[in-house]
């Protein structure tokens, strides 16, 4: 039929196609790949005219919504919300608190704002703008505004959610009207951000024009999309300690096959692991609470032996606030209690990062049921990896670069959940839970002449091998320039042999290092920064994106502050312009940072 | 014209042995140098090595090999001081592995250090006056010389032949200083006014010798200089040329060779001779061919006359025909022994010339405190021993309590076999070994013994030296148990050669196990003992009985000459 032939023509007018263009712009691989599958959707379901289109052209108000994430949780939260809004009828508009202007907030009537926590209570990068702003005698007045606040956080952190805390009370101050109260996520957010977004919805007037569009128009990607509750089963294919045998640490590199799965990842995402908490560890949880690990608990109604919960399902190694609180209860321990009311957040804070689960457990005896121990505990989080693999030089691959936490402390072994199951008890053919966490806050330049300037000591150095591997493999021209830093040479040079493959091979243009402990004075990457000075800045006025990955506490604000001093020293300016010059290069999403 | 080997070039392009060694110090990310400069590195008495224990671990690591290097500092003539002594065991100690090695050219070596204390170290070695450079590379490496002798006259005179011969010969260039101790750079190149700007062909190894022990295995040496005595007088030198041990496995133009005799010089003739000897092999020895570039070769094509008549001309000397002497024995003479002076000398048996501290015998620890008595002198010998030597009566009593506190004195009682035994390093820091030495050659003593003590042989001298390839440090082709490590495991074993260092083995058995030299040495043993001939050696031995067939010329040594 005629139809037929002319869609064997290009099937888009000359207007729609540049339209196409600009809506693709920016996507990566696994947000097209998903297109395709709602696009296939809307053509299968027989109205393909219906969305979308239509009903946003009479919508008087726009609804913004504005989300700041460290990892990609936050903007995978806020696009599944736009994507449902436009479903029913709204008129939306997305977008990172990174590309957002902060002037523009006063001209806002309608927003929602996905905002997690960093570290001990600092907003994202992306956020950071925004945030200064916001909290500044320059923050203009916002009577005409509702909003609500959807915090993320990790309650492993006495600061829990508080970005998100100070945007919604902050915007309060300035006149504004609460569409909801602020929801505050735990690691574990699913749940939360979906009952939040429910209340948004209902918290709306409907919208002007509702759109005729049924569920059934819901695509259905043919790409398979892995995420918390659908993980890949990936088989692991080495496990390989990467460290000497001399070294101080363990670290392991890790490769998993994705066999035909068809999961995608570009350089800078992270994986998420579901660990399996450490076998003895549950045996010692069991022991001092000296509950049978065969009595049945209820954890999200699913009824499971509790050796099984608690290697599977809770959290029994990092510390939250709300298995203090529920343990001071237990325990009936006055001290514990006033600990965990946060009265003195300083000593609340030094508990949570010296103790793990275990150490309370002992040291607060108490006596509790099965079901009560599980209801206590925070339910097991994944942990997230940087990929330290590209996919097109690793086809079919994604590999990590794991530190294995374990040390001794009130004379009992402590280990991480994770670190430990990858790197020591996850054998070659076994599986592993996996998915994909989109960072676009952490991606390559678009331009492949672009040079790039990656900072990353320790483990933070895998998304650069991944960064390394994919310039190489697209044959980029731009030159590369890694930092990295361990404690010694001899033993903690990770993947060694490989930048010195890569610098013979040219794909590492320069490569830097600073181990600490191999001298009597430490060095770290930002004294190397502080070195080559020079040369960096005129990388960077070359057109250089730099990227920090690793340590967030003590290594990114040192490296910060180096680069800083860098462009003092070399463009003759004072530290204030050499910050904005630093914002700016942040806003240009030249100075990316991944940090933890 | 054949091509140059390409070590040629790298020495041509290296602005006398600079090369890029610097910058190779500087570089962080490895702990190697660049290709170019572990070739120049030897020249500056430095050899790159990696842990080859750990070499596949690390690869799966994904980290470079775990290298270090080898430091050898040169002792002429053996001879060092107590304080000198002090500063290596402090140098040890610090950068290296801690142990000190003696080795069968009379220097010493440091094992294990890694490029960042590199110049550390060899700043550690120059306080004390002492130096790394020519302990390796295409020049005259440390000069050796007995470290004792009946007369102390002559010893004395020997010793500063060999200390006026290796000033002679040590290359002029200022690199070394300006590469290790920071020296001023030179704004023009310095003359090298023996090796020229591109050194020798190869190495060149040097050595003096007072019969009749022949303890520096002077056929073993490019050039060698046999003292001889009249009425307690050094009256001067039988010269010989062309000895050395190297070959390769399964190249029959590669072979061991001992010395010709060149002609008698008198004493003061014996620095002109040495230069000429050495700069004719400048001109004439093969640059194409690094397996054929010794002095060895250089004759073996020319003939001994044409080398005569060369350094006769060069150097401006007659040579005259070579004077009669006597050689019993190329080991070291044990025990204490008294000169005509009075003064006292102890040689003892360090083994594999390993100095550390294990078990009882804490032979680190103990140097360490005769050291501090500041009395006398360490000499190294050429089998990898030590004398402790210049003592008067009273300072041998307090020497002699020492040795014996630190258990030093425990080797007195080690077998003939073990006290005649030497072996190179091999594994596992030696890039070049195919097979186990240093760390092996005791175990198979130790058998080797019980097979001796069963056959009747319980004190008999045999020399046995092992070496992990063929290149030969601790000359196993004139020991007369000679082993050459093939593979992991297995040695090629040679017999027949001369106890006194005069005779080259001769291949007996090929790539054997331990079972297999067991069970190929313990019927000679028997048949030694039941037929040997009076102060008849094991060598000599195996060559009447038709064991073995006699070598008589390097060119022989695989098979008779054509």
């Amino acid at each position: 039929m005629s139809a037929t032939a002319s869609s064997l023509q290009f099937p888009l007018s000359h207007d729609q196609a540049r339209r196409v263009e600009d809506a693709f712009t920016g996507l990566d691989a696994s947000q097209l790949q998903w297109l395709s599958g709602y696009a296939a959707g809307l053509a299968a379901s027989g109205v393909a005219t219906a969305p979308a289109i239509a009903p946003q052209a009479d919508v008087g108000e726009t609804w913004t919504i504005l989300y700041g994430s460290q990892t990609g949780n936050g903007e995978g939260i806020a696009s599944r919300l736009a994507d449902d809004a436009r479903a029913r009828g709204y008129t939306v508009k997305l977008a990172s608190l990174a590309d957002y202007k902060p002037s523009a907030l006063k001209k806002e009537t309608l927003a929602s704002f996905i905002i997690s926590t960093h570290g001990e209570g600092d907003p994202p990068d992306d956020a950071e703008l925004v945030h200064e702003f916001l909290l500044s005698a320059k923050a203009p007045g916002l009577e005409k505004l509702r909003y609500n606040v959807l915090a993320l956080g990790d309650s492993s952190y006495v600061n829990f959610c508080q970005t998100g805390r100070e945007f919604d009370a902050r915007l309060a101050e300035l006149g504004g009207e609460r569409l909801t109260s602020i929801v505050e996520c735990d690691v574990d957010f699913q749940d939360a951000a979906g009952e939040w977004a429910e209340a948004t919805f209902n918290a709306l007037p409907e919208p002007a024009n509702v759109a005729s569009v049924g569920p059934q128009l819901r695509a259905v990607p043919d790409a398979p999309v892995f995420d918390r509750n659908t993980p890949l089963l990936a088989e692991v294919q080495t496990v390989q300690r990467i460290t000497g045998r001399d070294s101080s640490k363990s670290v392991y590199h890790v490769e998993l096959s994705l066999d035909d799965s068809g999961l995608l990842y570009a350089p800078g995402d992270s994986l998420a692991v579901m660990p399996v908490n450490p076998p003895a560890l549950v045996d010692e949880v069991l022991d001092v609470t000296g509950i049978d690990g065969d009595t049945t608990v209820d954890v999200d109604g699913q009824t499971i032996a509790l050796r099984e919960a608690l290697s599977t399902k809770l959290e029994i190694t990092a510390l939250s606030l709300p298995f203090l609180t529920a343990w001071a209860a237990h325990s009936n321990d006055a001290s514990l209690e006033a600990l965990a009311a946060g009265d003195n957040k300083e000593a609340l804070s030094d508990l949570i990062d010296s103790h793990q689960v275990i150490d309370i457990l002992h040291r607060f005896p108490a006596s509790v049921d099965g079901q009560s121990l599980a209801d206590s505990l925070r339910r097991l989080a994944p942990r997230s990896y940087s990929i330290a693999s590209s996919l097109t030089a690793n086809p079919d691959e994604v590999h990590l670069t794991v530190a294995e936490v374990a040390y001794e402390a009130f004379d009992r072994p402590h280990w991480g959940s994770a670190s430990t199951y990858l790197g020591r008890r996850l054998e070659e053919g076994d599986r592993v839970a996996v998915y994909v966490e989109t960072n676009n806050r952490f991606r390559l330049p678009d331009n492949p002449e672009a040079p790039i300037i990656m900072i990353g000591p320790g483990t933070g150095v895998a998304p650069f091998r991944a960064f390394v591997e994919e310039r190489a493999e697209q044959e980029a021209s731009g030159r590369n320039w890694l930092f990295f830093g361990e404690r010694n040479f001899d033993s903690d040079f990770l993947y060694q042999l490989e930048w010195l493959r890569h610098l013979k091979q040219g794909s590492l243009e320069r490569l830097d290092v600073a181990f600490s402990r191999d001298q009597a004075e430490k060095i770290y990457v930002q004294h190397r920064i502080r070195d080559n000075a020079a040369e960096l800045v005129r990388w960077i006025d070359d057109g250089a994106h730099v990227y920090v990955c690793g340590d967030a506490k003590h290594m990114a604000p040192d490296v910060h502050a180096a680069l800083r001093d860098a462009l003092v020293a070399q463009r003759g300016v004072d530290a204030d312009t050499a910050e904005q010059a630093l914002k700016d290069l942040r806003q240009q999403g030249r100075y990316q940072r991944d940090v933890y | 014209m054949s091509k140059l080997s390409d070590v040629e070039r790298i020495k041509t392009d290296s602005r006398h042995l600079r090369g890029s060694l610097s910058e190779s110090l500087e570089a962080a990310i490895t702990g190697a140098l660049a290709e170019d400069d572990t070739q120049l590195s030897k020249f500056h008495g430095i050899y790159q090595q990696d842990d080859r224990d750990l070499r596949a671990e690390r690869k799966r690591q994904k980290l470079e090999p775990a290298y270090s290097f080898m430091i050898r500092a040169r002792v002429p003539g053996g001879l060092c001081t107590p304080a000198q002594w002090l500063n290596m065991d402090r140098v040890a100690t610090e950068y290296a592995n801690g142990s000190i090695r003696l080795t069968t050219r009379q220097a010493f070596q440091l094992h294990g250090v890694i490029k960042r204390r590199l110049k550390a170290t060899v700043a550690g070695i120059n306080a004390a006056m002492m130096d790394t450079l020519a302990a390796c590379g295409d020049v005259n490496r440390n000069v050796m010389a007995p470290p004792l002798s009946s007369s102390n006259r002559v010893y004395a005179a020997v010793q500063q032949h060999a200390r006026e011969l290796s000033d002679h010969l040590t290359p002029a260039t200022g690199a070394y200083h300006e590469i290790w101790l920071d020296g001023e750079k030179l704004p023009t190149p310095e003359v090298e006014p023996i090796y020229g700007d591109t050194y020798l062909p190869r190495k060149f190894k040097t050595a003096f010798v007072i019969p009749p022990q022949n303890d520096t295995d002077i056929f073993a040496q490019d050039l060698g200089f046999i003292a001889i005595v009249e009425d307690d007088q050094l009256i001067g030198y039988n010269v010989t040329v062309g000895g050395g041990m190297g070959m390769s496995h399964g190249e029959p133009a590669t072979y061991p060779r001992l010395a010709d005799q060149l002609g008698f010089v008198s004493v003061e003739d014996h620095l002109k001779v040495g230069e000429a000897v050495v700069t004719t092999q400048r001109d004439y020895g093969d640059r194409t061919n690094r397996k054929h570039a010794r002095l060895k070769y250089t004759i073996d094509d020319r003939g001994i006359e044409w080398l005569r008549d060369e350094v006769a001309r060069r150097a401006g000397v007659e040579l005259q025909a070579p004077r009669p002497f006597e050689f019993v024995a190329n080991g070291d003479a044990y025990g204490w022994q008294q000169d005509e002076a009075g003064a006292w000398h102890y040689l003892f048996f360090v083994e594999n010339g390993r100095v550390s501290d294990v078990g009882e015998r804490r032979l680190l620890s103990g140097l360490r405190a005769i050291a501090k008595l500041d009395v006398g002198e360490f000499r190294l010998t050429p089998n990898q021993n030590l004398t402790i030597s210049n003592l008067s009566d009273a300072q041998k009593a307090t020497v002699s309590a020492l040795l014996a506190e630190y258990g030093i004195t425990n080797s007195d009682r080690a077998s003939a076999l073990r006290l005649n035994s030497m072996a190179c390093v091999a594994m596992p820091t030696c890039s070049l070994a195919m097979a186990e030495s240093e760390r092996y050659l005791p175990d198979l003593v130790s058998k080797l013994d019980a097979a001796m003590n069963a056959a009747g042989l319980d004190n008999e001298a045999i020399t046995i030296r092992m070496t992990g390839c063929p290149n030969g440090c601790a000359r196993p082709y004139i020991a007369e148990i000679g082993l050459v490590g093939k593979g992991p495991g297995t040695y090629n074993l040679y017999l027949g050669a001369g106890f006194a260092g005069d005779r080259l083995g001769c291949l007996y058995r090929e790539n054997i196990n331990e079972a297999e030299i067991l069970a190929a040495l313990t019927p000679l043993f028997e048949a030694y003992a039941a037929d040997r001939e009076p102060d008849e050696h094991f060598g000599r031995f195996c060559i009447r009985t038709g064991v073995i067939r006699e070598v008589t010329a390097g060119l022989n040594f695989h098979g008779a000459a054509a």
